[in-house]
């Protein structure tokens, strides 16, 4: 059973650089055909500063750690029996390369079905850039099979 | 890339085009878990995966919710998109050919449109069923 007094709990906040050529990387992986989110002058021709991060792009930054999986480890899950269950964002100001995006995320659920055979934990991300600029939030329900 | 889309020249019902992916191989995993940072090997380790108790390695949540994000963007603008969300509701295997579609579900005050979304495998078979709220001109 996962420690239900980490509900409320806080984990240490990540400040990250978006680079260019981690937001190139990202849309030849994802096949992404729209160059404005691999090339800066078609970005700045669409109304960018620079090329945008795409609107999955947050749940990157926050892996950029020296333990991406600092939440399910610190909460002793066994990283084997996660899934994910759900993804959610909400939008601010747009995230483009160069900035830099703090992070901070709290659990704002733990809770067990089926007797305890899954497990749930819901963890909210919030993200301001450099200008103290709200960027959105991310919930991530991730989904524990202890059966 | 202009998109014409406006709140008044949509309905209810209205689909959004859909775009179809190429199949997922075990390279596209590879080069995803490289290139969004998650290394998760349960996608790209089949000897962990096998550990897991599962039959291989499948594909990132996180690739095929990048995918209906291209359905968006592919649409509206991205500073148009308000929300977005989705639940992972069946494992993606390998080989899968994923396509995205989508349609209006509901207009509402502020020049809000609420969109029903999916991604679905080359049988039918439905992995993602999302939501977002775009904002239109």
């Amino acid at each position: 059973m996962i420690d239900r007094s980490f509900i409320g709990q806080s984990f240490a906040p990540l400040t990250v650089a978006v680079e260019a050529g981690r937001l190139r990387a990202f849309a030849r992986a994802t096949n992404q055909r729209d160059p404005i989110y691999s090339d800066r002058t078609a970005a700045q021709a669409a109304g960018y500063r620079d090329i945008p991060a795409p609107l999955t792009f947050l749940f990157s930054l926050d892996l950029e750690r020296e333990d991406p999986f600092y939440f399910i480890n610190e909460m002793k899950i066994d990283l084997a029996r996660v899934l994910h269950g759900e993804q959610a964002f909400t939008y601010g100001a747009p995230i483009c390369a160069g900035d830099e995006v703090t992070l901070v995320s709290t659990v704002e659920d733990i809770f067990d079905k089926k007797g305890g055979a899954l497990e749930f934990v819901t963890l909210k991300t919030r993200a301001t850039n450099q200008l103290g600029e709200d960027l959105g939030t991310m919930t991530r329900s991730i989904v524990v099979r202890n059966g | 890339m202009m998109s014409d889309v406006t709140f008044d020249s949509i309905a209810v019902g209205d689909s959004l085009p859909a775009l179809t992916q190429r199949e997922i191989s075990r390279t596209t995993l590879a080069l995803f878990a490289g290139a969004s940072g998650d290394h998760n090997p349960i996608h790209i380790d089949i000897d962990f995966a096998k550990s897991a108790g599962m039959p291989d390695v499948f594909a990132h949540g996180m690739l095929n919710m990048a995918y209906l994000g291209h359905l968006l963007t592919a649409w509206v603008p991205q500073s148009a998109v308000r929300e977005f969300s989705t639940r992972f509701v069946a494992i993606t295997q390998l080989h899968a050919v994923v396509t995205c579609t989508g349609r209006v579900v509901e207009k509402r005050e502020g020049n809000l449109v609420a969109l029903e979304i999916e991604a679905a495998d080359q049988n039918g078979e439905v992995k993602l069923a999302g939501k977002a709220l775009v904002e239109l001109p």
